[in-house]
Protein backbone atom coordinates (compact mmCIF):
# COMPACT_ATOMS: atom_id res chain seq x y z
CA UNK A 1 0.00 0.00 0.00
CA UNK A 2 1.02 3.61 -0.62
CA UNK A 3 1.18 6.17 2.17
CA UNK A 4 1.94 9.88 2.40
CA UNK A 5 3.55 10.64 5.75
CA UNK A 6 3.89 14.08 7.31
CA UNK A 7 6.40 13.57 10.10
CA UNK A 8 7.65 16.02 12.69
CA UNK A 9 11.44 16.34 12.38
CA UNK A 10 13.42 18.09 15.09
CA UNK A 11 17.20 17.71 15.47
CA UNK A 12 17.44 18.38 19.20
CA UNK A 13 15.53 20.03 22.06
CA UNK A 14 16.69 23.50 20.91
CA UNK A 15 15.77 23.05 17.25
CA UNK A 16 12.49 24.66 16.17
CA UNK A 17 11.43 21.59 14.18
CA UNK A 18 9.20 21.24 11.13
CA UNK A 19 7.05 18.75 9.24
CA UNK A 20 8.66 16.79 6.40
CA UNK A 21 6.58 14.84 3.89
CA UNK A 22 7.63 11.35 2.78
CA UNK A 23 6.03 9.05 0.22
CA UNK A 24 6.17 5.38 1.03
CA UNK A 25 5.24 2.93 -1.76
CA UNK A 26 6.15 -0.42 -0.23
CA UNK A 27 4.09 -0.44 2.96
CA UNK A 28 2.13 -3.60 3.64
CA UNK A 29 -1.18 -3.75 5.46
CA UNK A 30 0.12 -6.60 7.62
CA UNK A 31 2.90 -4.40 8.98
CA UNK A 32 2.62 -2.71 12.32
CA UNK A 33 2.94 1.06 12.43
CA UNK A 34 6.49 0.84 13.78
CA UNK A 35 7.50 -1.69 11.11
CA UNK A 36 6.27 0.83 8.55
CA UNK A 37 8.53 3.45 10.15
CA UNK A 38 11.39 0.92 10.05
CA UNK A 39 10.88 0.54 6.30
CA UNK A 40 10.82 4.30 5.86
CA UNK A 41 14.00 4.64 7.92
CA UNK A 42 15.71 1.94 5.82
CA UNK A 43 15.00 4.03 2.71
CA UNK A 44 16.27 7.17 4.44
CA UNK A 45 19.48 5.43 5.51
CA UNK A 46 20.03 4.14 1.97
CA UNK A 47 19.64 7.70 0.69
CA UNK A 48 22.13 8.90 3.29
CA UNK A 49 19.48 10.84 5.24
CA UNK A 50 18.93 10.92 8.99
CA UNK A 51 16.33 8.27 10.00
CA UNK A 52 13.24 9.30 11.95
CA UNK A 53 13.92 8.92 15.67
CA UNK A 54 11.20 7.22 17.69
CA UNK A 55 11.22 5.30 20.95
CA UNK A 56 10.32 1.65 21.18
CA UNK A 57 11.33 -1.43 23.07
CA UNK A 58 8.89 -4.30 23.59
CA UNK A 59 6.75 -3.91 20.46
CA UNK A 60 4.05 -5.85 22.24
CA UNK A 61 2.22 -3.07 24.03
CA UNK A 62 3.73 -3.37 27.48
CA UNK A 63 6.68 -0.99 27.78
CA UNK A 64 4.91 2.26 27.01
CA UNK A 65 7.69 3.82 24.93
CA UNK A 66 6.21 4.04 21.47
CA UNK A 67 3.64 6.79 21.99
CA UNK A 68 3.06 9.28 19.18
CA UNK A 69 0.21 11.36 17.87
CA UNK A 70 -1.14 9.85 14.65
CA UNK A 71 -3.65 11.95 12.72
CA UNK A 72 -4.63 13.74 15.90
CA UNK A 73 -5.20 10.61 17.97
CA UNK A 74 -2.80 9.19 20.55
CA UNK A 75 -1.39 5.82 19.43
CA UNK A 76 -3.51 6.18 16.28
CA UNK A 77 -6.85 5.91 18.05
CA UNK A 78 -7.49 2.18 17.75
CA UNK A 79 -9.22 1.09 20.96
CA UNK A 80 -6.84 -0.31 23.56
CA UNK A 81 -3.86 -0.36 21.20
CA UNK A 82 -0.34 1.06 21.40
CA UNK A 83 1.43 2.40 18.32
CA UNK A 84 3.60 -0.72 18.10
CA UNK A 85 0.48 -2.90 17.97
CA UNK A 86 -1.34 -0.72 15.48
CA UNK A 87 -1.71 -2.54 12.14
CA UNK A 88 -1.51 -0.60 8.87
CA UNK A 89 -4.80 -2.26 8.00
CA UNK A 90 -6.26 0.46 10.21
CA UNK A 91 -5.49 2.95 7.38
CA UNK A 92 -6.72 3.15 3.81
CA UNK A 93 -4.38 2.64 0.87
CA UNK A 94 -3.14 6.07 -0.23
CA UNK A 95 -3.85 7.59 3.19
CA UNK A 96 -2.30 10.83 4.41
CA UNK A 97 -0.86 10.31 7.89
CA UNK A 98 0.41 13.09 10.13
CA UNK A 99 2.75 11.93 12.90
CA UNK A 100 3.68 14.23 15.78
CA UNK A 101 5.38 13.77 19.13
CA UNK A 102 3.39 14.20 22.38
CA UNK A 103 2.89 17.93 22.94
CA UNK A 104 3.23 18.93 26.55
CA UNK A 105 5.43 21.38 28.40
CA UNK A 106 6.12 18.57 30.87
CA UNK A 107 7.33 16.30 28.02
CA UNK A 108 10.00 18.26 26.11
CA UNK A 109 10.78 16.92 22.63
CA UNK A 110 14.29 15.43 22.54
CA UNK A 111 14.42 14.48 18.88
CA UNK A 112 11.79 13.94 16.16
CA UNK A 113 9.09 11.83 17.85
CA UNK A 114 10.95 11.21 21.11
CA UNK A 115 9.87 13.11 24.20
CA UNK A 116 11.34 13.11 27.70
CA UNK A 117 8.82 11.59 30.11
CA UNK A 118 11.02 11.96 33.22
CA UNK A 119 8.24 14.01 34.84
CA UNK A 120 6.35 10.72 35.20
CA UNK A 121 9.37 9.14 36.90
CA UNK A 122 9.53 12.00 39.39
CA UNK A 123 5.85 11.52 40.23
CA UNK A 124 6.49 7.82 40.84
CA UNK A 125 9.59 8.60 42.93
CA UNK A 126 7.50 10.92 45.09
CA UNK A 127 5.27 8.10 46.32
CA UNK A 128 4.61 5.33 43.81
CA UNK A 129 6.06 2.59 45.95
CA UNK A 130 5.32 0.48 49.02
CA UNK A 131 7.71 -0.39 51.84
CA UNK A 132 7.97 -4.09 52.59
CA UNK A 133 10.39 -6.26 54.51
CA UNK A 134 12.64 -8.02 52.07
CA UNK A 135 13.76 -11.61 52.52
CA UNK A 136 11.94 -14.78 51.63
CA UNK A 137 8.78 -14.56 49.59
CA UNK A 138 5.80 -14.50 51.97
CA UNK A 139 3.65 -17.61 52.23
CA UNK A 140 0.73 -17.72 49.87
CA UNK A 141 -2.62 -16.41 51.10
CA UNK A 142 -1.30 -14.82 54.28
CA UNK A 143 -2.82 -11.53 53.14
CA UNK A 144 -6.35 -12.12 51.92
CA UNK A 145 -7.63 -9.99 49.06
CA UNK A 146 -11.00 -10.55 47.45
CA UNK A 147 -10.97 -11.52 43.83
CA UNK A 148 -12.88 -8.42 42.68
CA UNK A 149 -10.47 -6.13 44.50
CA UNK A 150 -7.46 -7.93 43.09
CA UNK A 151 -8.89 -7.72 39.57
CA UNK A 152 -9.63 -4.00 39.89
CA UNK A 153 -6.16 -3.29 41.29
CA UNK A 154 -4.72 -5.22 38.33
CA UNK A 155 -6.81 -3.11 35.92
CA UNK A 156 -5.18 0.01 37.33
CA UNK A 157 -1.76 -1.62 37.50
CA UNK A 158 -1.92 -2.13 33.75
CA UNK A 159 -0.83 1.49 33.13
CA UNK A 160 2.38 1.41 31.10
CA UNK A 161 3.30 5.07 31.63
CA UNK A 162 3.11 5.84 27.93
CA UNK A 163 1.87 9.40 28.39
CA UNK A 164 -1.04 9.16 25.94
CA UNK A 165 -3.39 10.49 28.62
CA UNK A 166 -1.34 13.68 28.95
CA UNK A 167 -0.92 13.95 25.19
CA UNK A 168 -4.63 13.57 24.50
CA UNK A 169 -5.87 15.78 27.35
CA UNK A 170 -6.89 19.23 26.10
CA UNK A 171 -5.52 20.52 29.42
CA UNK A 172 -2.31 18.49 29.29
CA UNK A 173 -3.14 16.99 32.70
CA UNK A 174 -1.51 13.84 34.05
CA UNK A 175 -4.37 12.71 36.26
CA UNK A 176 -5.08 9.35 34.63
CA UNK A 177 -1.47 8.17 34.88
CA UNK A 178 -1.07 9.36 38.45
CA UNK A 179 -4.43 8.06 39.59
CA UNK A 180 -3.85 4.64 38.00
CA UNK A 181 -0.74 4.28 40.16
CA UNK A 182 -2.42 5.61 43.31
CA UNK A 183 -5.64 3.61 42.85
CA UNK A 184 -3.67 0.43 42.30
CA UNK A 185 -1.97 0.80 45.71
CA UNK A 186 -4.97 2.21 47.50
CA UNK A 187 -7.04 -0.89 46.74
CA UNK A 188 -4.56 -3.31 48.29
CA UNK A 189 -3.65 -3.83 51.96
CA UNK A 190 0.05 -3.40 51.16
CA UNK A 191 -0.65 0.13 49.99
CA UNK A 192 -2.43 1.30 53.13
CA UNK A 193 0.58 2.11 55.31
CA UNK A 194 1.71 5.03 53.16
CA UNK A 195 -1.70 5.80 51.65
CA UNK A 196 -2.13 9.38 52.88
CA UNK A 197 1.50 10.33 52.42
CA UNK A 198 1.50 8.84 48.92
CA UNK A 199 -1.45 10.72 47.49
CA UNK A 200 -0.25 14.02 49.00
CA UNK A 201 3.30 13.56 47.73
CA UNK A 202 2.40 12.40 44.21
CA UNK A 203 -0.22 15.11 43.68
CA UNK A 204 2.26 17.63 45.12
CA UNK A 205 4.93 16.50 42.66
CA UNK A 206 2.45 16.64 39.77
CA UNK A 207 1.79 20.23 40.76
CA UNK A 208 5.49 21.08 40.55
CA UNK A 209 5.78 19.60 37.06
CA UNK A 210 4.41 21.46 34.06
CA UNK A 211 1.17 19.46 33.73
CA UNK A 212 -2.18 21.14 33.26
CA UNK A 213 -5.21 20.77 35.51
CA UNK A 214 -7.97 18.21 34.99
CA UNK A 215 -11.43 19.49 34.09
CA UNK A 216 -13.00 16.07 33.55
CA UNK A 217 -12.98 16.14 29.76
CA UNK A 218 -12.51 12.32 29.87
CA UNK A 219 -10.35 12.44 26.76
CA UNK A 220 -7.61 10.45 28.59
CA UNK A 221 -9.84 7.43 29.12
CA UNK A 222 -10.55 7.17 25.39
CA UNK A 223 -6.88 7.59 24.45
CA UNK A 224 -5.41 5.17 27.00
CA UNK A 225 -4.07 2.04 25.26
CA UNK A 226 -4.67 0.11 28.49
CA UNK A 227 -8.23 1.42 28.78
CA UNK A 228 -7.71 2.70 32.32
CA UNK A 229 -11.04 4.09 33.53
CA UNK A 230 -11.47 7.60 34.95
CA UNK A 231 -12.84 5.82 38.03
CA UNK A 232 -9.13 5.75 38.97
CA UNK A 233 -9.19 9.55 39.08
CA UNK A 234 -12.29 9.54 41.28
CA UNK A 235 -10.60 7.08 43.64
CA UNK A 236 -7.49 9.25 43.82
CA UNK A 237 -9.61 12.34 44.51
CA UNK A 238 -11.39 10.44 47.25
CA UNK A 239 -8.04 9.43 48.75
CA UNK A 240 -6.81 13.01 48.53
CA UNK A 241 -9.83 14.31 50.41
CA UNK A 242 -9.43 11.58 53.01
CA UNK A 243 -5.73 12.31 53.45
CA UNK A 244 -6.44 15.94 54.31
CA UNK A 245 -9.51 15.19 56.43
CA UNK A 246 -9.14 16.77 59.87
CA UNK A 247 -8.19 14.28 62.56
CA UNK A 248 -6.13 12.00 60.35
CA UNK A 249 -2.76 11.00 61.80
CA UNK A 250 0.23 12.75 60.24
CA UNK A 251 1.89 10.66 57.54
CA UNK A 252 -1.02 8.35 56.90
CA UNK A 253 -2.98 5.63 58.55
CA UNK A 254 -5.79 5.99 61.04
CA UNK A 255 -5.50 7.21 64.61
CA UNK A 256 -5.13 4.29 66.93
CA UNK A 257 -7.27 4.93 69.97
CA UNK B 1 10.06 13.94 52.20
CA UNK B 2 6.65 15.52 52.27
CA UNK B 3 6.05 16.98 48.82
CA UNK B 4 2.54 18.10 49.74
CA UNK B 5 1.60 21.70 49.03
CA UNK B 6 -1.39 21.67 51.34
CA UNK B 7 -4.96 20.93 50.35
CA UNK B 8 -5.57 24.02 48.24
CA UNK B 9 -2.04 24.00 46.80
CA UNK B 10 -2.87 21.47 44.09
CA UNK B 11 -5.38 21.65 41.27
CA UNK B 12 -7.07 18.61 42.85
CA UNK B 13 -7.84 20.61 46.01
CA UNK B 14 -8.85 23.71 44.06
CA UNK B 15 -11.32 21.70 42.04
CA UNK B 16 -12.85 20.28 45.21
CA UNK B 17 -13.49 23.83 46.38
CA UNK B 18 -15.06 24.53 43.01
CA UNK B 19 -17.26 21.47 43.35
CA UNK B 20 -18.45 22.32 46.86
CA UNK B 21 -19.13 25.99 46.09
CA UNK B 22 -20.79 24.85 42.86
CA UNK B 23 -23.14 22.57 44.81
CA UNK B 24 -24.12 25.43 47.14
CA UNK B 25 -24.77 27.77 44.22
CA UNK B 26 -26.71 25.07 42.41
CA UNK B 27 -28.94 24.51 45.46
CA UNK B 28 -29.61 28.23 45.60
CA UNK B 29 -30.38 28.40 41.89
CA UNK B 30 -32.77 25.49 42.20
CA UNK B 31 -34.69 26.97 45.14
CA UNK B 32 -34.65 30.36 43.41
CA UNK B 33 -36.24 28.83 40.33
CA UNK B 34 -38.92 26.97 42.28
CA UNK B 35 -39.75 30.20 44.09
CA UNK B 36 -39.94 32.16 40.87
CA UNK B 37 -42.29 29.65 39.28
CA UNK B 38 -44.93 31.06 41.63
CA UNK B 39 -45.32 33.73 38.98
CA UNK B 40 -47.71 31.24 37.35
CA UNK B 41 -49.92 31.27 40.45
CA UNK B 42 -50.37 35.01 40.20
CA UNK B 43 -49.06 38.42 41.30
CA UNK B 44 -50.12 38.01 44.95
CA UNK B 45 -48.28 34.71 45.39
CA UNK B 46 -45.02 35.96 43.87
CA UNK B 47 -45.14 39.25 45.78
CA UNK B 48 -45.95 37.53 49.07
CA UNK B 49 -42.96 35.22 48.52
CA UNK B 50 -40.70 38.17 47.66
CA UNK B 51 -41.72 40.07 50.79
CA UNK B 52 -41.34 36.97 52.90
CA UNK B 53 -37.71 36.55 51.75
CA UNK B 54 -36.90 40.15 52.61
CA UNK B 55 -38.70 40.08 55.95
CA UNK B 56 -36.03 38.03 57.80
CA UNK B 57 -32.67 39.82 57.52
CA UNK B 58 -31.15 37.25 59.90
CA UNK B 59 -31.51 34.70 57.08
CA UNK B 60 -31.30 36.97 54.06
CA UNK B 61 -27.89 38.41 54.84
CA UNK B 62 -26.07 35.21 55.83
CA UNK B 63 -27.38 33.61 52.63
CA UNK B 64 -26.21 36.56 50.55
CA UNK B 65 -22.77 36.54 52.18
CA UNK B 66 -22.34 32.78 51.76
CA UNK B 67 -23.35 33.01 48.11
CA UNK B 68 -20.97 35.89 47.49
CA UNK B 69 -18.13 33.92 49.08
CA UNK B 70 -19.04 30.87 46.97
CA UNK B 71 -18.98 32.96 43.80
CA UNK B 72 -15.58 34.40 44.73
CA UNK B 73 -13.99 31.05 45.62
CA UNK B 74 -15.48 29.38 42.53
CA UNK B 75 -14.05 32.08 40.27
CA UNK B 76 -10.62 32.40 41.89
CA UNK B 77 -10.12 28.62 41.80
CA UNK B 78 -11.41 28.43 38.21
CA UNK B 79 -8.96 31.10 37.06
CA UNK B 80 -6.07 29.36 38.83
CA UNK B 81 -6.98 25.98 37.36
CA UNK B 82 -7.36 27.51 33.91
CA UNK B 83 -3.98 29.28 34.16
CA UNK B 84 -2.29 26.00 35.07
CA UNK B 85 -3.53 24.41 31.86
CA UNK B 86 -2.98 27.50 29.77
CA UNK B 87 0.79 27.04 29.69
CA UNK B 88 0.76 23.25 29.63
CA UNK B 89 0.89 22.88 25.84
CA UNK B 90 3.04 25.66 24.36
CA UNK B 91 3.42 23.92 20.98
CA UNK B 92 0.02 22.95 19.59
CA UNK B 93 -0.73 19.85 17.55
CA UNK B 94 -1.13 20.27 13.81
CA UNK B 95 -4.01 17.80 13.95
CA UNK B 96 -5.82 17.02 17.20
CA UNK B 97 -9.09 15.15 17.57
CA UNK B 98 -11.05 15.15 20.83
CA UNK B 99 -13.64 12.39 20.43
CA UNK B 100 -14.71 12.48 24.10
CA UNK B 101 -15.05 16.21 24.75
CA UNK B 102 -18.62 17.49 24.65
CA UNK B 103 -19.74 21.03 23.91
CA UNK B 104 -20.67 21.83 27.51
CA UNK B 105 -17.28 20.78 28.88
CA UNK B 106 -15.42 22.72 26.24
CA UNK B 107 -17.36 25.93 26.86
CA UNK B 108 -17.18 26.00 30.68
CA UNK B 109 -14.52 28.68 30.48
CA UNK B 110 -16.89 30.87 28.42
CA UNK B 111 -20.23 30.04 29.98
CA UNK B 112 -18.84 30.83 33.46
CA UNK B 113 -17.80 34.47 32.89
CA UNK B 114 -20.93 35.16 30.81
CA UNK B 115 -23.13 33.82 33.61
CA UNK B 116 -21.23 36.06 36.04
CA UNK B 117 -21.94 39.11 33.86
CA UNK B 118 -25.57 38.03 33.67
CA UNK B 119 -25.84 37.74 37.48
CA UNK B 120 -24.54 41.30 37.80
CA UNK B 121 -27.05 42.46 35.19
CA UNK B 122 -29.84 40.50 36.91
CA UNK B 123 -29.08 42.19 40.26
CA UNK B 124 -28.94 45.63 38.62
CA UNK B 125 -32.22 44.91 36.88
CA UNK B 126 -34.39 43.43 39.61
CA UNK B 127 -32.64 44.14 42.92
CA UNK B 128 -31.08 47.57 42.51
CA UNK B 129 -33.45 48.87 39.84
CA UNK B 130 -30.70 50.57 37.88
CA UNK B 131 -31.87 49.27 34.49
CA UNK B 132 -35.51 50.35 34.81
CA UNK B 133 -37.26 52.18 37.60
CA UNK B 134 -38.68 49.53 39.99
CA UNK B 135 -42.46 49.34 40.49
CA UNK B 136 -44.04 49.46 43.94
CA UNK B 137 -47.43 48.26 45.08
CA UNK B 138 -50.06 50.57 46.57
CA UNK B 139 -48.82 49.88 50.11
CA UNK B 140 -45.27 50.85 49.18
CA UNK B 141 -43.77 47.36 48.94
CA UNK B 142 -41.75 46.25 45.97
CA UNK B 143 -43.97 44.83 43.19
CA UNK B 144 -41.89 41.82 42.17
CA UNK B 145 -44.48 40.59 39.68
CA UNK B 146 -44.81 43.92 37.84
CA UNK B 147 -41.01 44.36 37.70
CA UNK B 148 -40.49 40.94 36.17
CA UNK B 149 -43.34 41.24 33.66
CA UNK B 150 -42.57 44.78 32.54
CA UNK B 151 -38.87 43.90 32.29
CA UNK B 152 -39.46 40.85 30.11
CA UNK B 153 -41.80 42.80 27.85
CA UNK B 154 -38.65 44.40 26.46
CA UNK B 155 -37.45 41.82 23.90
CA UNK B 156 -33.81 42.71 24.53
CA UNK B 157 -34.09 41.97 28.25
CA UNK B 158 -35.97 38.73 27.60
CA UNK B 159 -33.28 37.59 25.16
CA UNK B 160 -30.52 38.30 27.69
CA UNK B 161 -32.32 36.13 30.26
CA UNK B 162 -32.98 33.35 27.78
CA UNK B 163 -29.41 33.19 26.45
CA UNK B 164 -27.90 33.37 29.95
CA UNK B 165 -30.08 30.53 31.18
CA UNK B 166 -29.22 28.40 28.15
CA UNK B 167 -25.56 28.85 29.04
CA UNK B 168 -26.36 28.09 32.68
CA UNK B 169 -27.93 24.86 31.49
CA UNK B 170 -24.74 23.93 29.62
CA UNK B 171 -22.59 24.92 32.60
CA UNK B 172 -24.68 22.69 34.87
CA UNK B 173 -24.71 19.83 32.35
CA UNK B 174 -20.94 19.51 32.78
CA UNK B 175 -20.65 20.82 36.35
CA UNK B 176 -23.31 18.63 37.94
CA UNK B 177 -21.67 15.54 36.49
CA UNK B 178 -18.10 16.70 37.00
CA UNK B 179 -18.53 17.39 40.72
CA UNK B 180 -19.05 13.69 41.50
CA UNK B 181 -15.83 12.80 39.73
CA UNK B 182 -13.94 15.63 41.44
CA UNK B 183 -15.18 14.72 44.91
CA UNK B 184 -14.40 11.07 44.28
CA UNK B 185 -18.00 9.85 44.29
CA UNK B 186 -17.80 6.96 41.85
CA UNK B 187 -19.04 3.41 41.79
CA UNK B 188 -19.97 1.17 38.85
CA UNK B 189 -23.38 0.65 40.46
CA UNK B 190 -24.43 4.29 40.25
CA UNK B 191 -22.02 5.95 37.82
CA UNK B 192 -24.55 6.16 34.99
CA UNK B 193 -26.90 8.02 37.36
CA UNK B 194 -24.36 10.83 37.67
CA UNK B 195 -24.94 11.79 34.05
CA UNK B 196 -28.70 11.33 34.33
CA UNK B 197 -28.76 13.53 37.43
CA UNK B 198 -26.84 16.27 35.61
CA UNK B 199 -29.11 16.09 32.56
CA UNK B 200 -32.32 16.24 34.60
CA UNK B 201 -31.29 19.24 36.68
CA UNK B 202 -29.58 21.13 33.85
CA UNK B 203 -32.78 20.84 31.80
CA UNK B 204 -35.03 21.60 34.78
CA UNK B 205 -33.19 24.82 35.60
CA UNK B 206 -32.88 25.97 32.01
CA UNK B 207 -36.49 25.18 31.08
CA UNK B 208 -37.94 26.48 34.36
CA UNK B 209 -36.16 29.80 34.14
CA UNK B 210 -36.55 30.31 30.41
CA UNK B 211 -40.26 29.56 30.59
CA UNK B 212 -40.83 32.85 32.45
CA UNK B 213 -39.62 35.35 29.82
CA UNK B 214 -41.20 33.17 27.13
CA UNK B 215 -44.57 33.20 28.94
CA UNK B 216 -44.42 36.96 29.41
CA UNK B 217 -43.58 37.36 25.76
CA UNK B 218 -46.36 35.07 24.65
CA UNK B 219 -48.76 37.05 26.82
CA UNK B 220 -49.60 34.09 29.10
CA UNK B 221 -48.38 36.06 32.11
CA UNK B 222 -49.28 39.75 32.17
S1 LIG C 1 -2.97 5.90 32.10
FE1 LIG C 1 -3.04 4.92 30.07
S2 LIG C 1 -2.52 6.61 28.67
FE2 LIG C 1 -1.87 7.26 30.71
S3 LIG C 1 0.27 6.64 30.89
FE3 LIG C 1 -0.95 4.95 31.74
S4 LIG C 1 -1.27 3.56 30.01
FE4 LIG C 1 -0.57 5.49 29.11
S1 LIG D 1 7.07 -0.53 21.98
FE1 LIG D 1 6.54 -1.14 24.00
S2 LIG D 1 4.48 -0.48 24.14
FE2 LIG D 1 4.96 -0.06 22.07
Amino acid sequence: MKLTLHIWRQKNPQDKGRFVTYHLDDADEDMSFLEMLDVLNQHLIEKGEEPVAFENDCREGICGMCGMMINGLAHGGMKGTTTCQLPLRHFKDGADITIEPWRSRAFPVMKDLIVDRSAFDRIIQAGGYISVNTGNAPDANTVLISRDTAELAMDYAECIGCGACVAACPNGASMLFMSAKIAHFSLLPQGQVEADKRVKAMVGQMQKEAFGACTNYTECEVACPKEISISAIARMNHDYLKAFWPGRAVGGGKHVA
Amino acid sequence: MDKSLGFYGSSVGKKMWMAVTGIIMFLFIFVHMIGNLQIYIGPEALNRYGHFLHSIPEILWPVRIILLLCVLVHIVAAVQVWLQSYGARPVKYKIKKDPAVDYAARTMVWSGPIILLFIIFHLLHLTFGSVYQLHYTANGQIDVFRNVVSGFQHPGIAIIYIVANLLLGFHLYHGLWSLFQTLGVSHPRFNHWRRIFAIIFAYAIAIGNISIPVSVWAGWVH
